[in-house]
């Protein structure tokens, strides 16, 4: 058996919370460019199983933030993506895509309009969450698309934590009481901690309720300085514990969501990633603001349905045998042509089943599709299933 | 006699029937593991061929046959339970047995105070 070889570790960045993580045990990896804690001494599946069951702290501080700053943001913003940005309403947050002139996916992030902070300096803006290793290229494309209609500054001092899982409310509301009237994809600026919840300090976060695993859950933007602090406060809580990067692939593949560089690049589109509910139909043909974005002629004639314009879709896949399916093996038909490729698997942990996600034959996508995966020359048969896998558990209010 | 490879792998010898398993040191660096693939008895393989795969959630590797010669038995309780290679890595974890068709090629492999530095510094 082979395992990993050593990278450098001296090359890579480090969070505010590297320390952290090196003294709760945790096995760093490189991802992204940095150090980061892919699994703690509890494991991946023990950790995985705590998320779904109580609330688990993640460092997700390597993922880019910006702010769009402007009474031309929103408008500004609407021209890189096939998303309404204008109409969506304060305090809310929404999943957006990046296109590059072919309709390919630059990259998928969050974005959430604030209000200015009242009697404070700061004006509304955008807050933009991206992938961490698109931030450098993301940040440049932004810049040179709509830097000349309103500021697009980064947030490299700002830290990002996620506390997820069905006991993430309870520790949040403990900590913060009244964050929940927070609804899924809503956010506010919040102070955790102070006399309320027993101690001393008070830290201003900025707080979604949304996340990367299908829980209810948290995403906390923070000051790199009260970072470390933010997460002992949420760690002395007795229903969280620190979660890697393995549980997060493990609990966001289950919840169906994709993961930037193998279920969507730049050469897929969203409507073959089958992300068409990311895209209102206010940009769509027939909508008041209708196209308008990079690739747009391709994406919108793929959502109308014209002819010959989409030829493979993102499908989900439950192996039928007890065999995992890993990345970029080769999906069969039943007659044995090559019909697409898988772009995420693993042994689903809650599910307990082999589950992946990949592209199939277009006409090959529908549920219940018989397909082989190609696992070491052998075929190992797989339904196409819809997702998620793991039911969402999202609080709607 | 216990020996060692450089692929994490364990053997222990008895009346020329090797007992293959993975190391604790391998079991660590792989995480919970959910699947193994075992070889088919019978089967003759030389040393270094893929004779099984072994794969957690987050990973997958392959099995190294560690030396030449024919397979006997293999652990189906392990296929049946693949966390026994996390439990239990030398002892109920065991993958398969294998008939040596060249016992020299013992003498190349690492003995235990060897194989303790050299996973100390893997």
């Amino acid at each position: 058996m082979t395992t990993p070889s050593a990278i450098a570790a001296d090359t890579l960045l480090k969070t505010p919370l590297h320390d952290l993580h090196v003294s709760l045990g945790a096995r760093m990896v490189p991802f992204a460019g940095y150090s980061m804690p892919v699994q703690y001494p509890s494991g991946l599946m023990a950790e995985h199983v705590h998320t779904r069951s109580g609330a688990g702290l993640f460092d997700v501080s390597h993922m880019g933030q910006l702010r769009l700053v402007g009474p031309d943001a929103a408008a500004a913003f609407e021209t890189l993506m096939p998303v309404d940005v204008l109409d969506l309403p304060m305090g809310k947050q929404r999943y957006g895509l990046l296109l590059n002139d072919e309709g390919g996916v630059i990259d998928d992030l969050m974005f959430i309009k604030r209000d200015a902070v009242n009697g404070g300096g700061n004006s509304g803006d955008i807050l933009v969450i991206v992938n961490g290793a698109c931030k450098v290229a993301d940040i440049a494309h932004i810049q040179a698309r709509i830097g000349m209609r309103c500021n697009v500054t980064p947030l490299p001092q700002m830290a990002l934590l996620a506390l997820q899982g069905p006991q993430a409310i309870t520790v949040m509301q403990r900590l913060s009481p009244g964050i929940e009237k927070l609804v899924f994809m809503s956010g506010a600026r919040v102070s955790i901690g102070g006399s309320a919840a027993g101690s001393a300090q008070h830290i201003e976060c900025f707080v979604t309720r949304s996340g990367y695993t299908g829980e209810d859950g948290f995403e906390i933007s923070v000051h790199e300085m009260q970072a470390e602090a933010l997460a002992h406060a949420l760690l002395a809580q007795p229903e969280v514990k620190p979660i890697g990067l393995g549980a997060r692939n493990s609990l966001r593949l289950e919840a169906g969501l994709c993961l930037y560089g193998n279920d969507i690049d730049n050469s897929t589109t969203p409507v073959e990633a089958q992300l068409n509910w990311a895209m209102q139909k206010v940009r769509r043909t027939g909508g008041a603001r209708a196209g308008g974005f990079p690739g747009a002629p391709k994406v919108l004639a793929q959502l109308a349905g014209d002819p010959g314009t989409l030829t493979r879709k993102r499908v989900g896949l439950v192996a039928l045998e007890r065999i995992p399916v890993r990345d970029h093996t080769e999906l069969r038909d039943t007659a044995g042509n090559l019909i697409g490729e898988v772009t995420s698997g693993l042994l689903g942990p809650s599910i307990d089943k082999p589950v992946a996600m990949g592209y199939v034959n277009a006409q090959l996508a529908a549920p219940g599709t018989r397909v082989n995966a190609i696992v070491r020359g052998k075929p190992v048969p797989m339904e196409v299933a819809p997702m998620p896998f793991v039911p969402h558990r999202y609080f709607r209010g | 006699m216990i020996k060692y490879t450089e692929d994490h792998e364990w053997l222990t010898i008895d009346n020329n029937i090797a007992t293959v398993g993975i190391t604790h040191h391998a079991q660590d660096a792989l995480g919970d593991v959910v699947f193994v693939d075992l070889p088919e008895v019978g089967k003759t393989f030389e040393p270094k061929d893929v004779a099984g795969v072994v794969e957690s959630v987050k990973a997958a590797a392959d099995v190294y046959m560690p030396v030449s010669g024919e397979i006997t038995e293999v652990n189906e309780a392990l296929r049946a339970d693949p966390s026994l290679a996390n439990s239990d890595p030398l002892g109920a974890g065991w993958f398969f047995k294998v008939k040596l068709s060249n016992p020299a090629e013992l003498d190349a492999l690492m003995d235990e105070t060897s194989y303790t530095t050299f996973s100390a510094n893997a």
